[in-house]
């Protein structure tokens, strides 16, 4: 008798129950069969009948409903799962997709029709599913008690055309009901909102972001029209007062709300190869040396000679110059293009200058080298560079490009700053970091002050053969190649 | 061109892509044809996804004309590395794309016309839209023997596929696509849809390979041109519409607002790559240095292109096993693409011992594991 009784409690509740012949397992309730209808999800089975319904009726539980695969058209039965989109216990929208179905060479996307939490999926990967039979158990808020139709509208108060179906640009508005209701309360025409939802639904975020804007402060939803997802608003909440709907509320005190959480990714592929890089260049005792170069010649060079170099098919930049002039000086103090043994026992003096030359890509921090700087002309080196970069842009560089390096230069400059403190890249001993090209005042020979074009640069290097005076004179020697670009002719090779 | 004689016209597309009003002389029937300007497979990809997303199809079907330059389009659901020689592909500067609808790859390029049949999701008719294609061309060449099969393939002469299908459906439209061999270099197509990987198992739909072979082969007057003209012909008949091809660009934002990131999320490496079902590499190489031969087993698994598993087996001591460890723990993780792994172990580099020798063969063994990929 209890088990009639509750059955017929939870059938109030529920107020549609459609029974299953499964009931005959449960002996208790064999008498009920026939009177009433129920609908269960296949666990609900494990347990005795008579404590799922003891359930159903003392917790208000949404209802399942067992959404079926529709008609797909052309006489098609049956399908291969191809993508899940969504896994059980995620929420969904009306209109989600749920899945991708492929049947002979025609792919179809399964939206939702419901409102709900996905609580089962009745297929996995690569299954045959069966057009008319379920695909996914959706659970629905009970309070709503029907399961709502297609295209389920809430008559609002206001003009039906303004924010139900909005056209733009022939472009349907897709908000679910709860959304759009949100939208109505607080006057919001649809049209105006953009929508970051998927299919560019207008989402309960968007909503509040333009009344945010609006109103200039970061507004939580006024409690009538509170939102739980994934539970729409039950229909029996009373409808909201005028007056309620035409003020703007401006919550300064309220505490601000902010849904941002924290996203931690592992660290794979190339990102876990630079860790490994740097932190061996950690275990190098790094010096640095800086130094401003006054490149107003140097400037007016480039000027004459781009065109030329144009002619000829190569972009020519300062880089070509300022690796022309580390060569000429590393022939100078060959330690600097040296590399250490692991156990600090040997130096090896590399015989090729293959200068490196920092380029910031999609992949990361890549450095390809430029090889026998020594016997290049400057126009050979702008010639490979723009290979380089191009290659590079593309995520292209092969391995010879990216192996053999002996001496880097980073022209952090082009993307800003004057002063660095660059990492050297092992088996490296030296690297230098180059600032932007600034305009300054500075006196000339005359005591005259006259614009020059300054640039600043940071080197750093392996204190373990390197010493400061070596860098020093190195970097002087560099400097005056670039200052007075014609002695570079002297000694160029 | 043919083209000309027909009412090309390329004005404002926004009104007529909206419902339609007056400026467009529709019927009850209601059909729309528009041809692309652009041979970009992404962008032209683009506007399918466009049309099929925003374009209202209740009163009026759409008819889309498209030619890309050399490319290859695989399904929704397939894996590329099956399906075709990537590294050919790279080296020729071939593009790949992965279209939405399903079915197999294809080779495109200007001499392959690509027609798009847009209609509500009740309407979507295959065979229907490949008849009319059928009746075009005889229409065109009456004596053609051009018939469609049961699997929606366009055969020429009973054996020669000239044409494939593939469709999607959405939740309100659908779209069905097909293609059509005018000129297309058969040569390039049979080279770069041979993959030269070896040990791929997956659930990825497979494609079926066919003959082929070029309508201008049957007949040197039926150009690209030409077809476009007679199938537009058609479908304006049938629809009882003008014959007036409208023609649209893909990048023109003011017409198609949000094509550019349709475009963009196309090329995306985790849609074209990403988006391969899971599969594994079981498979070895022969490395040959200095006096050796050795035989290097590899067994990989490939989840949305990333490598999920990575197991070398090498011959003991060819390679110190910190290093084979490490180059193993690297690649887990990234993703299953050469440029990516030349980055990855050329980085690595910098931090083993300055030996040549070992230097080399870590190179030679990097250098095998890339031409997996």
């Amino acid at each position: 008798m209890a088990a009639l009784g509750a059955v017929r409690s939870s059938g109030r509740a529920a107020r549609r129950l459609v029974c299953i012949q499964r009931v005959r397992s449960c002996s208790s309730v064999r008498f009920i069969k026939s009177k009433y209808v129920c609908v269960f999800d296949k666990s609900a089975l494990k347990f005795s009948h008579q404590q799922r319904l003891f359930r159903t009726s003392a917790v208000s539980r949404g209802q399942i409903v067992q959404f079926k695969l529709s008609d797909i058209g052309e006489g098609i039965t049956e399908v291969t799962v191809k993508e899940w989109y969504i896994k059980e216990g995620d929420s969904v929208s009306q209109f989600d997709s749920i899945c991708e179905v492929q049947s002979d060479k025609a792919s179809v996307t399964i939206t939702s029709r419901y409102d709900g939490i996905i609580r089962k999926l009745h297929y996995s990967l690569d299954e045959i599913a069966y057009v008319g039979k379920p695909l996914v158990d959706i659970e629905i808020d009970a309070s709503k008690g029907v399961a709502p139709a297609e295209d389920v509208v809430e008559a609002p108060p206001m003009s039906h055309e303004e924010h139900t179906h909005q056209e733009i640009k022939g472009h349907k508005t897709l908000a679910t009901p709860a959304v759009r209701r949100l939208a109505m309360e607080n006057n919001i025409k649809l049209s105006e909102i953009v929508g970051t939802g998927k299919d560019n639904r207008i989402l309960k975020e968007d909503i509040l972001n333009y009344l945010a804007k609006q109103t200039g402060a970061i507004l939580p939803p006024s409690p009538k029209a509170e939102i739980i997802p994934p539970f729409p608003k039950s229909e029996t909440v009373p409808a909201p007062p005028k007056d309620k709907a035409h003020k703007i509320p401006v919550p300064v005190s309220r505490p601000i709300v902010f849904s941002g959480k924290d996203k931690t990714e592992p660290i794979t592929g190339f990102h876990k190869a630079m860790v490994k890089t740097m932190s061996a260049a950690l275990k190098i005792p790094h010096f640095g040396y800086c130094d401003e170069i006054d490149l107003t010649e140097l400037v007016q060079l480039r000027e004459e000679l781009k065109p030329l170099a144009q002619i000829r098919g190569v972009k020519l930049s300062f880089m070509p110059f300022f690796i022309k002039a580390a060569s000429l000086g590393l022939l100078q103090y060959p330690i600097l293009n040296a590399s250490l043994d692991e156990n600090c026992q040997n130096v090896t003096y590399k015989a090729s200058h293959n200068i490196g030359v920092a380029m910031d890509t999609e992949q990361g921090l890549i450095v390809p080298n430029v090889k026998n700087v020594q016997v290049c002309s400057v126009f050979e080196i702008a010639s490979e560079l723009n290979r380089l970069q191009s290659l590079g842009s593309a995520g292209q560089l092969g391995t010879t490009e990216l192996t053999g390096g002996t001496f880097t230069l980073s022209n952090i400059g082009t993307i800003g700053g004057t002063y660095t403190k660059p990492v050297i890249l092992p088996p490296e001993v030296a690297i230098g970091a180059l600032g932007k090209i600034q305009v300054l005042p500075r006196f000339n020979g005359k005591g005259e002050v006259f614009k020059a074009r300054i640039m600043n640069v940071s080197w750093s290097a392996d204190h373990r053969v390197i010493d400061g005076a070596t860098l020093a004179r190195f970097s002087n020697l560099w400097k005056s190649y670039l200052e007075n670009p014609a002695s570079m002719l002297l000694d160029l090779k | 061109m043919v083209l000309q004689s027909s009412l090309k016209n390329c004005f404002q597309l926004s009104c007529i892509l909206q419902v339609p009003k007056a400026g467009f002389r529709s019927t009850a029937s209601g059909g729309l044809i528009i041809q692309s300007t652009s041979n970009d497979v992404y962008q032209n990809l683009a506007v399918e996804d466009w049309i099929h997303d925003h374009m209202n199809l209740e009163k009026r079907q759409v008819l889309f004309l498209w030619r890309n330059s050399p490319a290859v389009v695989i399904g929704r659901h397939q894996n590329p590395w099956q399906e075709c020689n990537l590294r050919l592909l790279r080296q020729k500067n071939i593009k790949l794309a992965r279209r939405r609808s399903g079915g197999g790859t294809v080779y495109h390029d200007l001499g392959n016309i690509n027609l798009t049949f847009f209609t509500t999701r009740k309407k979507h008719e295959r065979m229907e839209n490949l008849k009319l294609v059928v009746k075009a061309l005889k229409a065109l060449r009456p004596q053609l023997d051009v018939h469609v099969t049961d699997r929606y393939d366009i055969l020429l002469d009973r054996q020669y596929k000239i044409s494939g299908t593939a469709a999607k459906l959405g939740r309100t439209a659908a779209y069905h696509h097909c293609t059509l061999l005018c000129s297309t270099d058969k040569f390039v197509l049979s080279s770069v849809l041979k993959s030269p990987y070896k040990g791929l198992k997956s659930n990825a739909t497979p494609s079926v390979p066919a003959s082929v072979k070029n309508l201008f082969e049957e007949d040197p007057s039926l150009t690209c041109e030409v077809l476009l003209d007679a199938i537009a012909e058609e479908y304006a008949t049938q629809h009882q519409i003008d014959h007036h091809i409208n023609l649209i660009n893909p990048a023109d934002e003011t017409v198609l607002p949000g094509i550019n990131n349709k475009a963009k999320e196309l090329q995306t490496w985790e849609w074209v790559y990403g988006k391969t079902p899971k599969f594994n590499v079981s498979t070895h190489f022969n490395i040959a240095y200095k006096d050796s031969v050795l035989d290097v087993k590899v067994d990989m698994d490939v989840k949305h292109g990333r490598i999920e598993v990575c197991n070398i087996d090498l011959p003991q001591q060819w390679l110190p096993p910190a290093l084979c460890s490490e180059l193993v723990k690297s690649l887990t993780g990234n993703k299953f693409c050469p440029n990516e792994t030349t980055v990855l172990v050329t980085t690595l580099l910098r931090t083993c011992p300055q030996d040549g020798d070992l230097q080399s063969r870590w190179n030679l063994l990097c250098e095998n594991m890339k031409m997996l990929m």
